[in-house]
């Protein structure tokens, strides 16, 4: 057989009317398509600019490849991951394959007709490849439409979190158009190769085993040539009309996500979440309206699959408040619309964004954990979006009385806790040793103690353990008594940017005053501020959390590790440390060093499950909630680990969490809460410096 | 309608007091200083009424410390003034101060002047009171709401008593109404306006002698009271110890 | 040197305050212990039944006029400052009440004389009356002594025993003009507003009964609320009970809850963890009630207990309902 004999022409036994219908429809598609686009477009350019950098075209790349290999899909959930892999895959060969027929059929044959390829061997091959990923991307399809319509998956339950009313139905019904749209197109091509086989029906077509099979079907069901001749333009014009359509429709569904979540993705600023991004130029210097979003944010909005990775993973929209990541953005993508597409101007109009679309109570039920915006797919940042809407809520003053008190406690005293900032290193006097000036004497380690460890009785004593692991291992060290002021984590969180600059401003004038190389802190809230956030205002230190510095002086042998400590205990990750700053590893190490065997929970690491007192949630009033609070729940998933009756703790505002918690669940005394200084100063035993023996 | 209130400074309780060395008086030297609570709330009460009626709210501070923050938190809040009286201020009684704040007064134009029910420190009762008698214009205190009818200068005060009763006053203006909680209580200013304010706002200066007439009473001694920091522990059987939580509680008034 | 005290009287809608036998008691104990006289003012309309309960004084002024029907400043300012004047008693007692804060100020700026606030003590030494007040939020005493003519001590309710002020008989009784000058007067009584039912404001309750954990299960509330109300109080709660349903969240108290201020906290069964103390520290007497010796409530109550609950409660209502009947 000759190699030109193979091929085969598209449009055969067209009348030219039909033709020039085709072509028509198809420039209308390409139309509908482009207007979308347009229209999102002009809505993102109503956004502000976004801060971040623009990304290089290596970074593109690589997100192209990552967005390619479902990185972000497969990472957290494994089936949704291989379908979302198959259905991409196959739509992505059968997308390039229709470009190839295209550019050959429809290019090629009339412009440079010697370079026509879509022919020969190549034809034979590509046949094969297209039934392949045909029948793959069906078997996506499938894998999706039976996790949708079976699986009672908590991710997939549309019921709005804080507006009860709200009904999801045409949304649930709009994913079953997507899901359905693709599956006739691809059932269609299957079909109108089977009846075009059953019609003509050369040997080497073979190649296409779907459509050759799917043709006998068809024969020995009765169909002849000439019935399949008739039956062929039905079969055709059904699948380009569904094919057209869908290319018309991606820019107003659910569907735009191909193209939109690349764009999140591309432009994420990874850094957001540890370090926030700067208020806008409002007057409000929060966000109240979708002109406050940068142009970036509401491409996030509208990248939306509602996978609901987010909100199962809420730690409060688990405990049943008012909150859910997913809905919140979709609630605000619903504002966006109907006020920049179809009022125009900033159009807040009737409802405002901040307090009606987006309750304060909802706001306020977020303890940024960051937990949302680690798994989702498309690359929403939502602490971000979060803290803006709240800063826009302080600079109103809408914050509850005990927040109010909590803060104005801190713009008083440096502390939350309201007391005298002369007694913050009143902890020490139970030392048997005096603990440095850092503002006095030069130190290597200026420890940053924060609030919790400083004033709360029940941290205080770990505190303690800390300052003589330090002084055991000689290290050099001070702290900076009453000048130190809470770092301001939580209070950027909690949107009070104005007090957050504040304390930092009177942070890193103590710092300036001391002489030291690097920073310790015990809190890893601190810790992550004092990184991440502090250099932009001016403050560049080497920033380290004490469970780095306690394993870097067992590894250099400062602290010698004598004894094993025993006992079968879990470690609860701060979020600060391991989802904001990827340090997972080295609390272990320290247990290992210390002879413990450490049975780890599931939600671990990344996706550890918080305690629930970021975000400033620790210092407000209870927002009432259906289930279990975050730390209880907790809690009792450490207590059924087998054989554990610790939860090992690096973060003091865990252990005032936990230690609550335990009692709640009715574990006192049964189960327990620790520093992980504790274990360390259990294996050390021995040498203990002269001075330091009458304590212990 | 022109609104004068008057902000004071006290100590602030998170910090340990101290006693000067011949016993007379509080060792002031390491006093830092915030705006007594009740003062807030007048404050606040003042904003509601600007906002319900217009007109101007000033905020009248005697330099007692630092009191710069307190007057641009006065602004970032909505007072349209600011005066800060300098003066040898520390440890003034609320009679004297009365006299300095009459002495503005009688200067200004105001309609209505609303401090704070009472402030910690008062030994010589509250300064609004004796300011109304000093004027000789009306005074009610523990108001905790009101009516305000600008036409007729007229005020309906909501004065408090035990239990929630409350009775209303009507008053004429000019009069002096001492503040036990504005009808919302003060809202959070952040603080990015307080800074804004501290940019923009002006503080009006005035100088003034406090008058040093004799008190008529000494003071003996100042002292802390004793216990504090722990629990009188009562032990005993059920009987006992019921008994004497009774008279403890007859003791501080509690049972009849 | 003889005493002479006046106490000036407060009453509300035809019943007279704990706060005049408070002070009236203890103008009595002075009277008795150094001599002299206490005599009532009462300022009102249609009162004049109330004198038979005033008992505790030698005299009683009687002041009548249908503008002093109910308390408004000026009315009262106008007929006692011009009584005292008058009369120039040694001291004048008023209560540091929404009436007397009114008062004792304007009076002393109006009569020229000293005045002394927030009075828990009152003695007669070396020919003075000497005044301890309570400042700072109760954490500074200053204890005064009178040097010249009339004084005005302003009394904290609470200061004194209100059983030793109250003694059937009626005093001396004297009726004096009112002599008032309404056309002087820019202010007057309008209306009462009476509080609406609700749920209990915790914040406004002079008593409070607060339970925690230790009350063990729903039904025991019930024994709180006995004693609530045999102390004429409400009953209050730790977080846990609130999360249990077992109270309404309008009753918790701490970080998360209220903030309360109450001239009695009987905390029963709450071990006093930071976040519930943030919210009770600042209550005028705190009593705690608990098994746990080492409970860090003991180191804010004023007084502890370290006994069973169900052992305490029981007795205490058994000896308040004694001293009813
Ligand atoms: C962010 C955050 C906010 C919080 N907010 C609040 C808040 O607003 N309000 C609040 O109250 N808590 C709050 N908590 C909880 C707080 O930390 C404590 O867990 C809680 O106050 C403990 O309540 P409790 O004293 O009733 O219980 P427990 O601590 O369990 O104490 C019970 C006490 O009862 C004693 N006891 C038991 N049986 C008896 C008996 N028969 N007789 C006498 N004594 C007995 C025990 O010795 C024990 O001391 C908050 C915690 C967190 C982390
Ligand atoms: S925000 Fe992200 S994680 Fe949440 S539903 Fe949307 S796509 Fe999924
Ligand atoms: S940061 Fe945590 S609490 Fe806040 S929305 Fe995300 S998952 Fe929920």
């Amino acid at each position: 057989m000759n190699g030109t004999d193979i091929g085969r022409s598209t449009l055969i036994g067209m009348p030219p009317w039909a033709i020039v219908l085709f072509y028509v429809l198809t420039a209308a598609a390409l139309a509908i398509f482009t207007w979308g686009i347009v229209r999102l477009v002009r809505k993102y350019r109503m956004g502000r600019r976004a801060a971040g950098r623009r990304p290089a075209a290596s970074e593109l790349l690589r997100t192209f490849f990552r967005a390619i290999g479902n990185v972000t899909v497969l990472r957290d959930d494994l089936y949704a991951g291989i379908a979302h892999l198959l259905v991409l895959s196959g739509f992505v060969v059968l997308f390039i394959g229709t470009l190839i027929v295209l550019v050959d059929r429809d290019i090629l044959r009339f412009v440079l007709p010697s370079l026509v390829f879509w022919e020969g061997d190549f034809y034979l091959g590509f046949s094969t490849f297209m039934d392949v990923f045909g029948v793959i991307l069906l078997a996506g399809l499938l894998m999706l439409a039976v996790r949708r319509a079976f699986s009672r998956l908590p991710q997939l339950d549309y019921r709005h979190s804080f507006r009860e009313e709200v009904s999801r139905r045409s949304m649930a019904a709009g994913d079953w158009v997507f899901l359905g749209l693709i599956f006739f197109i691809v059932i269609g091509g299957f079909a109108l190769e089977a009846v075009r086989l059953v019609a003509v029906r050369p040997e080497f077509e073979v190649w296409s085993p779907v459509g050759w099979w799917a043709s006998d079907i068809l024969r020995s069901a009765g169909m002849d040539a000439g019935e399949a001749s008739s039956w062929y333009p039905v079969f055709w014009w059904t699948h380009s009309a569904a094919s057209l359509a869908f290319v018309a429709y991606v820019p107003w569904s659910k569907a735009v996500h191909m193209l939109l979540a690349y764009v999140s993705l591309a432009w994420k600023d990874e850094t957001q979440n540890a370090s926030l991004p700067a208020p806008p130029e409002n007057e409000a210097g929060g966000y109240t309206a979708p002109t406050d979003l940068t142009w970036l944010e509401l491409v996030g909005l509208d990248a939306c699959i509602r996978c609901g990775r987010c909100h199962v993973r809420c730690p409060s929209s688990l405990a049943g408040m008012p909150l859910s990541p997913r809905d919140v953005i979709l609630e605000l993508r619903n504002h966006a619309n109907n006020t920049l597409l179809h009022l125009r101007g900033n159009g807040n109009g009737l409802h405002r964004m901040t307090g009606d679309v987006i309750p304060e109570q909802t706001l306020w039920s977020c303890i940024s954990c960051s937990n949302c915006a680690t798994h989702c797919p498309v690359g929403i940042n939502h602490v971000p979006l979060m803290v803006q809407m709240r800063r826009a809520l302080v600079s109103d003053g809408s914050v509850d009385e005990q927040l109010q008190q909590t803060l104005v406690n801190l713009q008083r005293c440096g502390n939350a806790m309201g007391q005298s900032d002369r007694m913050r290193a009143k902890w020490t006097k139970e030392l048997p040793f005096k603990i440095r000036d850092a503002r006095r004497e030069d130190v290597e380690y200026l420890w940053f103690v924060g609030d919790n460890a400083s004033y709360d009785p029940r941290v205080q004593g770990y505190t303690r353990i800390t300052a003589k692991l330090f002084e055991a291992a000689g290290l050099d060290f001070g702290i900076l008594y009453e000048a130190e002021r809470n770092a301001g984590n939580d209070v950027r969180r909690v949107g009070e940017e104005g007090l957050f600059e504040m304390l930092a401003e009177k942070n890193i004038r103590a710092f300036a005053k001391s002489r030291f190389r690097t920073i310790v802190t015990t809190d890893p809230h601190s810790y992550n501020t004092l990184k991440n956030e502090y250099p932009a205002f001016g403050a560049e230190y080497p920033v380290i959390h004490y469970t780095e510095l306690l394993a870097a002086l067992i590894e250099n042998g400062h602290l010698l590790p004598v004894r094993r400590v025993g006992g079968r205990v879990t470690y609860q990750d701060p979020c600060y440390l391991a989802r904001y700053n990827g340090l997972e590893n080295t609390p272990r190490t320290l247990l290992d060093y210390a002879g413990v065997e450490l049975v780890e929970m599931k939600r671990r690491g990344r996706d550890a499950w918080c305690c629930g007192a970021g975000g400033g949630r620790l210092w407000m009033e209870d927002i009432p909630a259906k289930d279990e609070r975050p730390a209880e729940q907790r809690i009792r998933e450490a207590a059924a680990l087998d054989g554990v009756d610790t939860i090992v703790t690096a973060c003091p505002k865990d252990l005032v969490m936990f230690t609550d918690a335990i009692k709640n669940v009715g574990l006192e005394g049964k189960f327990f809460v620790r520093d992980i200084a504790h274990y360390v100063w259990e294996a050390i035993e021995q040498p203990i410096p002269e001075h330091l023996e009458k304590e212990a | 309608m022109n609104i004068l209130v008057i902000l004071k400074q006290v100590p602030d309780l998170v910090e340990e007091l101290e006693i000067n060395d011949d016993g007379t008086d509080l060792d002031r030297t390491w006093m830092r200083y915030i705006p007594s609570e009740y003062d807030e709330h007048a404050l606040e009460q003042a904003i509601l009424l600007k906002e319900e009626h217009g007109g101007t709210v000033t905020a009248l501070c005697l330099r007692i410390g630092e009191v710069d923050d307190t007057l641009f938190t006065a602004a970032a809040r909505g007072a349209d003034r600011l005066v800060r009286i300098e003066g040898d201020f520390e440890g003034i009684s609320s009679r004297d101060a009365a006299a300095v704040y009459a002495d503005h007064i009688r200067r200004g134009n105001y309609d209505l002047v609303l401090t704070g029910v009472q402030a910690h420190d008062d030994l010589n009762g509250p300064v609004g009171a004796r300011l109304a008698a000093q004027l000789e214009i009306p005074y009610v205190g523990v108001v905790s709401g009101m009516h305000l009818d600008p036409e007729t200068g007229v005020i309906h005060l909501h004065k408090e008593y035990p239990g929630g009763l409350l009775t209303v006053i009507r008053t004429e203006l000019p009069a002096v109404v001492g503040i036990q909680s504005a009808v919302k209580p003060p809202r959070y200013v952040p603080i990015a306006k307080i800074r804004q304010a501290s940019k923009s706002a002006e503080i009006g200066e005035e100088t003034a002698e406090p008058q040093s007439l004799t008190p008529g009473y000494t003071v003996r001694r100042v002292f802390k009271p004793e216990g504090g920091g722990r629990a009188e522990i009562i032990d005993g059987a059920p009987e006992d110890i019921a008994a004497r939580l009774v008279s403890i509680f007859s003791e501080h008034g509690l049972v009849r | 040197m003889s005493i002479s005290i006046f106490v000036i009287a407060e009453h509300l809608e035809g019943t007279l305050a704990d706060m005049t036998f408070e002070m009236l008691g203890k103008a009595r104990q002075l009277a008795d212990e150094h001599g002299g006289m206490v005599t009532a003012v009462l300022a009102g309309y249609n009162v004049a039944q109330l004198a038979e309960q005033l008992g505790a004084a030698d005299a009683l002024i009687l002041i009548e006029d249908e503008l002093l029907a109910e308390f408004a400043p000026q009315p009262y300012q106008d007929v006692i400052s011009g009584l005292i004047r008058e009369r120039a008693p040694g001291l004048v007692m008023v209560g540091s009440t929404s009436m007397g804060l009114d008062l004792a100020a304007a009076l002393a700026t109006t009569l020229n004389v000293p005045m002394l606030s927030s009075c828990i003590d009152l003695s007669v030494e070396d020919d003075a009356y000497v005044v301890t007040s309570q400042l700072y939020g109760g954490k500074i005493m200053m204890e005064t002594a009178v040097t010249a003519g009339t004084a005005i001590a302003q009394i904290l309710p609470g200061a004194f025993r209100a059983e030793d002020g109250q003694r059937a008989g009626t005093p001396t009784l004297e009726e004096i003009p009112p002599g008032l000058h309404p056309e002087n007067f820019r202010m007057r009584f309008e209306n009462f507003i009476k509080p609406e039912a609700g749920d209990i404001d915790i914040t406004q309750a002079p008593i409070l009964v607060s339970v925690g954990r230790g009350i063990q299960t729903q039904e025991n509330i019930a024994l709180a609320e006995e004693l609530a109300e045999a102390l004429g109080g409400s009953v209050s709660s730790s977080r846990p009970i609130v999360d249990q349903d077992w109270l309404p969240v309008t009753r918790q108290v701490g970080k998360s809850g209220m903030s309360v201020k109450p001239r009695l906290y009987l905390a029963l069964g709450i071990s006093g963890a930071p976040e519930h103390v943030e919210g009770m520290k600042n209550a005028d007497l705190i009593v705690a009630v608990n098994t746990d010796p080492d409970a860090p409530i003991f180191s804010v109550a004023h007084y502890g207990v370290v006994a069973d609950i169900f052992d305490v409660m029981p007795a205490l209502e058994e000896r308040l309902g004694e001293r009813v009947s």
